[in-house]
């Protein structure tokens, strides 16, 4: 599926704004993105979210990544 | 057990209504107790070295006078506390405590724990400290110069490729967008290029942070801390400190507001190691000038705005380069303003590039939407220059843009069904865009974005033999958010508000609960709230069925009671809850209902702000005369304190707009930590805030809740940038929009 | 700590403490008192939460020595009430939503107090200079204000 890449992460990844992964779940997704592209972990450590369809997810790396569904990989957000 | 978040449009009997708050007497009486207002036998007064200078080497740091004066039980520097060098923590406990370096007027350098004040005062005159003073930077656009002093010699810009090789202030640079800009910018009629300032803020709580700590040679240990997020503390002290999170139990007090300062851990790590130290409790309570100094306030920034448009009002592109500062210590603070900056309007190009900009200032904390208000302040006051030069309408040429269900967000991705639409027409509608004004005065608008989050939430239920419900929650109630959690169980339950009494547990008495941030608490804790109750309605139901001696398939519950269903149970009269909670010991125990969470969904949200101001061309002064929020809240549970958050967060933003800001001098130092000089809004300030609550309902949450803490700081930097440039006939790119610059942009415009 | 006895009457009754000279009246209510009402937001005279009375005048009590206490008269919030029975302040703060955090509550119930004592119907500006020096961060003033107007509405009718 593709997943389309924000902010710093895409300098990881050759500066491409969508890559192709094949990922069932938010968890399975991370760890092929970071077996792609290794440069992502320091993104990843300052914390990720992923976007499905619209709806921010930042705990729960077991959510299913549905066929064909939208999917951005977005930085942890922070508020007040 | 999973449960099923959608949206289901029930119909409320309690939800929505104006209920007194269950800690209302404790707080108009006195009684309530904060940070600083508890005491343990034998407590030490724990006070804090800082550092005079923005940037320098600790040359040499020499504390045994003050060990040795009769009265200190214990003296910490950075050498006393665990070496986090390696690890993720290394930035937090560093500005906790500074190591080799203090990289701000303010870091701490060393702490005392005396028996009295008095003596704690005498011991910090005794610790000796050699500073070697080091360039400094506080200014975000001076400091991504070439040549800039850096602040850290280890920070390599992250987001660029090739990787530099070089350290730099800058600390990542974060790219959002989508389209093609550039042929964007060619198919617009009129293109509007502007830069903009805003001034560092701080949160302004009125509590300055303070814990009570106390901890044992065995390894146990208690906090009882003003935080916004107790679990947080805990999972951070203990990490810094290398102590059992079991073993830690936090408490939070009732807390004097936060508004995203109260996240972050500053003495209680330090209070914690002096006590283990002195193997006595430490009371530690911040002064206002070291809150100032040595908490964390929000970014200062600089930003370039661009925006096309054709003559009939389509924007065809938008750019934004926005420079914040984090602070001394690395931050996600322009990656978020890159994020918020386009997220009210629908673009086929549009890009927002943040940068991350390191000063000699004290680390960035949040600060109510974190980073959103000074973004929408550039795109916002733009968008007005663009309707000036189409001759458009403001509100209209907003509403021509503005995102909906499907449209591709700024930051990524498509929303879901969004209120910026419905809170721009409700403004184009408000009488308040259709009073007069007089000589002086002008009107804006503006409107603004914010996230919002859900994150890790778990809630229990107890019932009392009475029927009277214990709620024990672990989001720290901010403003009266047990109110709201105590209606939303009262209603699910079917029983009357007063017969729940809602308390904040501490952290050994409940799960993990995420901080209370992100306008999470209502939507988190009420989607907990709702399965824990629905949970021990079930057990209810149980308890009933073995009542009547029938399958608990032929039980529902119906207005808090449980009704038999079917004929041949017609003679079975219902059981309220009370009758059950009464038998519960002769029908299997206790009767709780217990729900953990990760409550993701939260809704977006929107608001759009209107203001009329009054500019004295004489002394540039500045009065705000009206002025109306208008904000989704998907539902509110409470509309008094929904209201509340609206008028405060407008109130914030106010002062933000008008007065507030960080002022350095030439030495790197803070020249206003106090009140009297950093001036916030008073009562006199202001006139009465009108308020209209919209409720679009999130998809994602049994009731529809959306956060509504933060959104309302958004749009007033902006709204009031645009009221005060039509007042005094001159565009304001600054802010604060204090009476000598706005006297400067006018003298500037007449020459 | 050398200590100086103090002899003073808070909320009515007789107390007696000792404090050193250059202790702020603030620190000696909170921690040889124990009225934690009165609370400490800047310890600078800004912000108006350990506001108190003083022989009836409204003061910050950060301003005033411990010391200086001998012989008169205090109010903090934790005399407001009349018994069992809240003051029309604290009941219609609760009833406005007057209140969000509460840290500057006490405060403002003293200054709104001292404000009824001398102008039984003040006007909304008289309310908002009167509480212009109490700092709250929350609200916005405009529930606080409107708490006010409706103690003093329920003042008015007891008379």
């Amino acid at each position: 599926m593709q997943v389309n890449l924000t902010g710093s992460l895409r300098s990881s990844a050759n500066g491409e704004a969508v890559v192709e992964i094949s990922a069932s779940t938010i968890r399975e997704l991370l760890s092929k993105l970071l077996e792609t592209y290794p440069g992502m972990e320091e993104h990843m450590e300052l914390g990720i979210a992923v976007s499905i369809d619209g709806e921010i997810y930042r705990d729960s790396p077991s959510k299913k990544l549905p066929a064909g569904s939208e999917i951005f990989l977005l930085p942890r957000l922070q508020g007040g | 057990m999973t449960h099923d978040q959608s949206f289901t449009n029930q119909k409320f009997k309690l939800v929505g209504s104006r209920v007194n708050r269950p800690d209302g007497v404790d707080k108009v009486t006195g009684r309530a107790k904060y940070g600083a207002d508890a005491s343990a036998p034998g407590q030490l007064v724990a006070l804090f070295l800082r550092s005079p200078h923005a940037h320098a080497k600790i040359k040499k740091l020499d504390t045994s006078k003050a060990e040795k004066l009769a009265g200190v039980k214990a003296v910490i520097t950075s050498a006393d506390l665990p070496d986090h060098t390696a690890g993720a923590q290394l930035d937090v406990l560093e500005n906790c405590m500074a190591r080799d370096r203090v990289l701000y007027d303010g870091h701490a350098v060393a702490a005392v724990a005396a028996i009295d004040k008095e003596t704690a005062k005498k011991a910090l005159k005794l610790i000796k400290v050699s500073y070697g003073k080091l360039p400094h930077v506080t200014d975000v656009d001076e400091a991504m110069r070439p040549g800039a002093p850096l602040v850290r010699e280890d920070i390599f810009t992250r987001g660029v490729d090739p990787k530099p090789t070089e350290p730099s202030n800058v600390c990542k640079v974060s790219t959002f967008g989508h389209g093609d800009i550039e042929a964007g910018f060619d198919e617009a009629d009129v293109i509007i290029e502007k830069s903009f300032k805003t001034e560092q803020t701080h949160q302004g709580y009125i509590e300055p942070h303070a814990c009570l700590a106390s901890v044992g040679p065995d390894g146990n240990g208690e906090l009882w801390v003003t935080t916004q997020g107790h679990y947080t503390y805990r999972t951070v002290c203990a990490a810094l400190l290398g102590m059992d999170m079991a073993k830690l139990k936090v408490t939070s007090s009732e807390i004097g507001g936060g508004f995203g300062g109260k996240t972050h851990v500053w003495i209680e790590p330090i209070a914690l190691a002096l006590s283990r130290k002195a193997n006595r409790p430490v009371k530690a309570v911040m002064t206002r000038d070291e809150v100032f100094k040595a908490s964390g306030p929000t970014c200062s920034t600089s930003m370039d705005i661009k925006i096309g448009a054709k003559k009939d009002g389509t924007i065809t592109a938008g750019s934004a380069h926005i420079r914040y500062q984090d602070g001394a210590f690395r931050g996600q603070w322009g990656q978020l303003g890159a994020m918020t900056a386009f997220a009210c309007y629908d673009l086929k190009n549009v890009q927002s590039v943040g940068y991350d900009v390191l000063v000699n200032r004290p680390k960035v904390a949040a600060y109510r939407a974190p980073s959103a208000p000074m973004a929408a302040f550039g795109v916002e006051s733009t968008m007005d220059l663009v309707a000036e030069a189409i001759e458009m309408d403001p509100v209209t040429l907003r509403i021509k843009n503005a995102a909906k269900e499907g449209t591709r967000a700024s930051y990524g991705p498509t929303y879901g069904p969004i209120g910026i639409g419905p809170t721009l027409e409700a403004a184009k509608n408000h009488p308040h865009m259709r009073a007069k004004l007089k000589k002086n005065q002008g009107r804006g608008m503006a409107c603004g974005f914010w996230f919002n989050f859900g994150g890790q939430t778990c809630t229990d239920i107890n019932i009392s033999a009475d029927g009277t419900v214990n709620l024990t929650l672990g989001t720290v109630d901010v403003g009266g958010s047990r109110a709201s959690m105590s209606l939303i169980c009262a209603e699910e339950l079917g029983i009357p508000y007063d017969q729940v009494k809602a308390n904040i547990a501490d952290t050994s008495s409940l799960g993990h609960n995420d901080t209370t941030e992100g306008s999470r608490g209502t939507f988190s804790s009420g989607m907990a709230t709702i399965f824990a109750a629905r949970e021990a309605i079930e057990e209810m139901k149980e308890r009933a069925a073995q009542t009547w001696d029938i399958p608990v398939e032929e039980v529902e519950w119906v207005e808090g009671e449980a009704r038999a269903i079917g004929q041949k149970n017609d003679n079975l009269p219902p059981l309220t809850l009370k009758d059950i909670a009464a038998r519960a010991a002769a029908t299997g125990g206790p009767i709780a209902g217990h729900n953990e969470v990760v409550a993701d969904g939260a809704g977006v949200s929107f608001a759009s702000h209107i203001c009329d101001v009054e500019v004295d061309p004489e002394t540039g002064g500045t009065r705000i005369i009206r002025y109306t929020v208008i904000q989704d809240a998907g539902k509110a549970i409470n509309p008094d304190y929904v209201e509340g958050q609206f008028q405060g967060g407008a109130a914030q933003g106010i002062g933000w707009a008008l007065n507030e800001e960080y002022i350095y001098g030439d030495d790197g130092r803070l020249q206003n930590a106090g009140f009297l000089d950093y001036r916030i809004p008073v009562c006199s300030d202001l006139p009465f805030i009108d308020t209209e609550i919209l409720e679009i309902p999130n998809p994602n949450h049994p009731y529809g809740i959306r956060g509504v803490g933060e959104t309302s700081i958004v749009p007033p930097l902006a709204a009031i940038g645009n009221a005060v440039s039509n007042a005094a006939g001159v565009r304001m790119t600054h802010v604060p929009m204090s009476p000598p610059r706005i006297l400067k942009a006018i003298e500037e415009a007449e020459a | 700590m050398t200590g100086t006895l103090v002899n003073t009457t808070v909320n009515g009754d007789a107390v007696q403490f000792a404090c050193p000279t250059d202790e702020s009246l603030m620190d000696s209510l909170r921690d040889r008192v124990g009225l934690t009402g009165v609370k400490e937001g800047c310890g600078t005279g800004d912000c108006g939460a350990c506001s108190i009375t003083l022989d009836g005048e409204l003061v910050c009590s950060c301003l005033v020595l411990g010391v200086e206490a001998n012989g008169r008269n205090i109010g903090t919030v934790e005399g407001l009430a009349d018994g069992d029975k809240l003051h029309p302040l604290q009941e219609q703060f609760i009833n406005h939503a007057a209140l969000q955090c509460g840290i500057c509550t006490p405060g403002f119930l003293v200054a709104a107090k001292a404000l009824l004592d001398k102008n039984k119907n003040p006007t909304e500006e008289e309310i908002r200079y009167a509480l212009a020096g109490n700092l709250c961060r929350c609200t916005g003033y405009d529930k606080i204000v409107r708490a006010v107007q409706a103690a003093s509405k329920d003042l008015r009718k007891k008379k």
